[in-house]
């Protein structure tokens, strides 16, 4: 690994944990900001590169494997999570990421991230939130207003109701719960870094504006705010809070203290002492 | 006089204990050196409903179902007309029935049967804790010849935690069902026991197909029930954590293949076991596992389809969506298991074979094996492991190309924990670099490798399983395998050469070796259990066939019985 020497620094830099491939993003897209913050965490916690693995489904914000320096496994729609607990249950020393977008994770992927909350696997879901479906040009979400009428698949709108991706993921069990905005990659990585260090699964919800099929998103900067609470173990205080909140909220709502769910085995017999059992 | 064989079916709703009976029949008959096959049939009640156990008992090995049942002992009748398609019976049939649950219903009684009462209901009754199922097995003993010591030794084993009282009921069961059946003559006395030759082992298809996981070097299990493949998943649960390995539940069958997919990006040879549902929710990630090259090994436990289709009875009807089920260009492995006992040897060579090529494999067993229970000679140890090709030179002035162009098609693989293999293994199409490419020559090369490193990889002789010689041919698969192998060996036996192939690696095909198996043959016969003959199509669409071919293929849940491929074989010489 490149290492930077000043005088007292000897450590990664972000630029260590980024492939040379060009991202497919357009300009302006959030997750450009996001893949920074993701890097700088990393380069922070000094993760080996060897020993990190990021996973991720489809859509813009799963290309991110690609454009990092560790190892990765970008799969199929809505199955990150699933194959980043097997991953990690196999292998619990590897560093355990996932990358993916809010259809990714609460469409098509929604029933594991509801398990993937309450399995609570020492690992950190990022998912960048831009409330549309971008890589098929423009489609409501499970995080887009009711009547959002700009997609040409449903031009009335979807009408039906988005989730709310912190109090769901609060709800199903998660251990560790934040949301970030892309234009402030340094709290970004900040929240990677405090989701990495907890035990269990964290989730980092980032608001990541699509600036092509959402232009209006630019305006989140103006809408976002401190959360302005200090992180609560309590998942029913984080809850509450969160019911308050209007989804622009931005920190730490729930560090918890749930045990991460990591079953131990040792080999205590030999295939031949299992075979005896079938003798007759 | 004494005959070779012996089918029985121990006939009774829940609660009966028919099961259990059969079960312990067996595991008697296995103490005296008797071999044996159990299987099952019930219907889809959680518990209860109505359900028999079926046992074929004979000195010598038992490949499959007898050809019709000698006799049934039944403790009732409730809803016996669910299945009695699957009790085919002859004149020379004996039905010991209850005279107070009625008469043998018309169904069975048509075959012409001896009918025997036995008053089972009254004989318990009059034992205190004495149940109706031990006085069957006792019955069931007296008439087939099974020594009393046999039987001791499973009543010990099975109820020894229990303490005397249940013991002693259960004896005295026995005795009052040997004692009033010991006089009858029924012509049913099985030929002598035999306890030479190698260790005999009694074991389910399920649990052969764990052991093989097992023996094959897998390591990770991720879970969802399903009937009927459970058993795996459950004999794999403890036995996995006692060699060092872990299975986890998954939240269904999507979960349980991409956990799979993941443990083994990161190394760790991986198994899951399902049956058609499942593997239909799976195929998107098997194709995964194909483009990425991630190995995995999934072990479908066939039964009838589609749809939910019969979940407790068997069929071989997964066949096309095993092979042509993923979307896209998507050469993998598929194997079929021959018998019981093969279902630890296939499982464990598509481990091997999963690994060594870095594609998923699918095992085909199905209900009738895994579900079934045998006893067989202790199975040779084969000697075929997990062993992945990993990536020697890495971290030199050359980037670690993760799907390299090698001869062979396979590429070193790089795992996490190895420095200077980081990539990113893709679904995408991509590169030699692993990088995203839709590129039309890296589309080609890819797809290439990934066909040529199955092809031209050497099966060596596990292929299938070739036997006897002759211009008649029976090409049959999975189950079908045990019925088939007895009608050639019985035309054998009449004097007409004959010759068995049973194919164990369906995919990739092997023309040449088929060809050779087939060299000189006029006639085939294609043996399969699927309405719409599917093994026979896929051999047409990949094999020439010599001569004239014809097929016996038929749906579950009713299994194929040597007599019928005996006939068939007879009505073409």
């Amino acid at each position: 690994m490149d290492t930077h020497l000043t005088d007292d620094v000897v450590g990664p830099l972000p630029g260590d944990y980024k492939s040379d491939v060009k991202p497919i993003w357009c300009p302006g897209c959030g997750d450009y900001s996001v893949l920074a913050g993701i890097t700088r965490a990393m380069a922070t916690m000094g993760l080996e590169r060897k020993d990190t693995v990021v996973v991720s489904g489809i859509g813009c914000s799963s290309r991110i494997p690609a454009y990092t320096s560790v190892y990765g496994y970008h799969t199929v729609h809505g199955r990150s999570l699933a194959v980043a607990s097997g991953v990690k249950l196999a292998r619990p020393e590897l560093n355990v990421l996932i990358f993916g977008g809010d259809g990714d994770g609460f469409s098509i992927g929604g029933n594991h991230f509801l398990h993937a909350c309450r399995r609570n696997v020492d690992m950190t879901y990022i998912v960048m939130d831009n409330q549309v479906y971008g890589m098929t040009k423009g489609q409501a979400s499970p995080t887009t207003e009711a009547d959002w009428c700009e997609s040409k698949l449903t031009p009335e709108g979807p009408g039906v109701n988005p989730i709310q991706p912190v109090a769901l993921a609060l709800a199903c069990g998660a251990n560790f719960v934040a949301r970030g905005f892309s234009n402030n990659p340094n709290e970004v990585a900040r929240l990677i870094v405090e989701g990495v260090r907890h035990p269990g699964f964290s989730v980092i919800h980032i608001l990541s504006p699509c600036v092509t099929f959402r232009p209006e998103q630019r305006n989140w900067k103006s809408t976002v705010h401190p959360y302005g609470r200090e992180p609560t173990d309590d998942p029913n205080e984080a809850m509450r809070a969160v019911l308050e909140d209007d989804g622009f909220g931005l920190g730490i709502f729930l560090a918890g203290n749930r045990r991460p769910f990591q079953p131990e085995s040792a080999a205590t017999r030999s295939i031949a002492q299992i075979e005896e059992g079938f003798a007759v | 006089m004494t005959v070779d064989s012996v089918t029985i079916a121990l006939v009774g709703s829940g609660g009966a204990g028919a099961m259990t009976a059969g079960q312990m029949l067996l595991d008697a008959a296995a103490n005296v050196g008797w071999y044996g096959l159990m299987s099952r049939t019930t219907g889809p009640q959680i518990r209860g409903g109505e359900a028999a156990a079926l046992v074929r008992l004979s000195p010598t090995p038992v490949h499959g179902p007898g050809d019709r049942f000698d006799l049934i002992v039944a403790f009732d009748w409730q809803n016996v007309e669910r299945f009695a398609a699957e009790l085919p019976l002859s004149e020379k049939s004996v039905i010991i029935t209850d005279p107070s649950q009625g008469e043998v219903p018309a169904v069975l009684a048509a075959s012409g049967a001896k009918q025997v009462e036995l008053p089972i209901k009254e004989l318990a009754g009059r034992i205190p804790g004495g149940r109706v199922n031990m006085v069957g097995l006792g019955a069931v003993a007296a008439i087939v010849g099974l020594p009393r010591a046999g039987i001791d030794a499973v009543i010990q084993k099975a109820l020894g935690k229990k303490g005397d009282a249940a013991i002693q009921a259960s004896n005295a069961g026995i005795d009052a069902g040997s004692k009033e059946a010991a006089g009858w003559n029924l012509g049913l006395e099985l030929a002598a026991p035999n306890k030479e030759g190698a260790t005999r082992w009694n074991i389910s298809g399920n649990e052969a197909a764990g052991l093989g996981a097992l023996k094959g070097g897998v390591k990770f299990c991720a879970a969802y029930p399903i009937t009927p493949a459970t058993e795996i998943l459950e004999w794999l649960a403890p036995n996995l954590a006692k060699t060092g390995g872990k299975l986890v539940q998954a939240e269904d069958e999507l979960a349980s293949i991409a956990m799979c997919l993941g443990a083994s990006f990161s190394g760790v040879p991986s198994i899951t076991a399902t049956a058609g549902p499942g593997l239909s929710l799976m195929t998107e990630c098997i194709g995964l596992g194909v483009a990425s090259e991630t190995p995995v090994v999934i072990v479908d436990v066939q039964r009838g389809g589609p749809s939910t289709g019969i979940p407790t009875k068997s069929e071989q009807s997964d066949l096309n969506i095993a092979v042509y089920g993923l979307h896209g260009d998507a050469p993998h492995l598929v194997v079929g298991p021959t018998s019981i006992a093969d279902c630890l040897f296939t499982t464990q060579w598509a481990v091997h074979l999963a690994e060594a090529l870095q594609t998923p494999a699918i095992v085909l067993s199905d209900q009738a094996m895994g579900q079934s229970r045998a006893i067989v000679d202790k199975p040779a140890d084969a000697p075929h492991k997990a062993n992945r090709l990993l990536a020697t030179d890495l971290g030199g002035e050359a980037k670690y190309k993760r799907y390299a162009d090698t001869e062979s098609g396979v590429s070193p693989a790089a795992i996490p924990g190895m420095p200077g293999g980081e990539h990113t293994a893709d679904g995408l199409e991509h590169a030699e670099s692993a990088l995203p490419s839709s590129q039309a020559s890296d589309h080609q090369k890819q797809l290439d490798k990934r066909l040529r490193k199955l092809t031209s990889h050497d099966y060596g002789d596990a292929w299938a399983e070739v036997e006897g010689e002759g211009e008649i041919a029976v090409v049959t698969w999975g189950s079908a395998t045990g019925p088939s192998r007895e009608a050639v060996r019985r035309l054998e036996a009449a004097g007409t050469k004959a010759r068995l192939v049973a194919i164990r690696l369906i995919s990739p095909v092997q023309p040449e070796k088929l060809a050779a198996a087939l060299d000189g043959v006029t006639k085939v016969l294609v043996v399969e259990q699927t309405h719409g003959a599917q093994f026979h199509k896929f051999l047409r669409g990949h094999y020439d066939l010599p001569g004239a071919v014809s097929v016996f293929s038929r749906p579950g849940p009713l299994p194929i019985r040597a007599r019928e491929v005996h006939e068939t074989l007879l009505s073409l010489i």
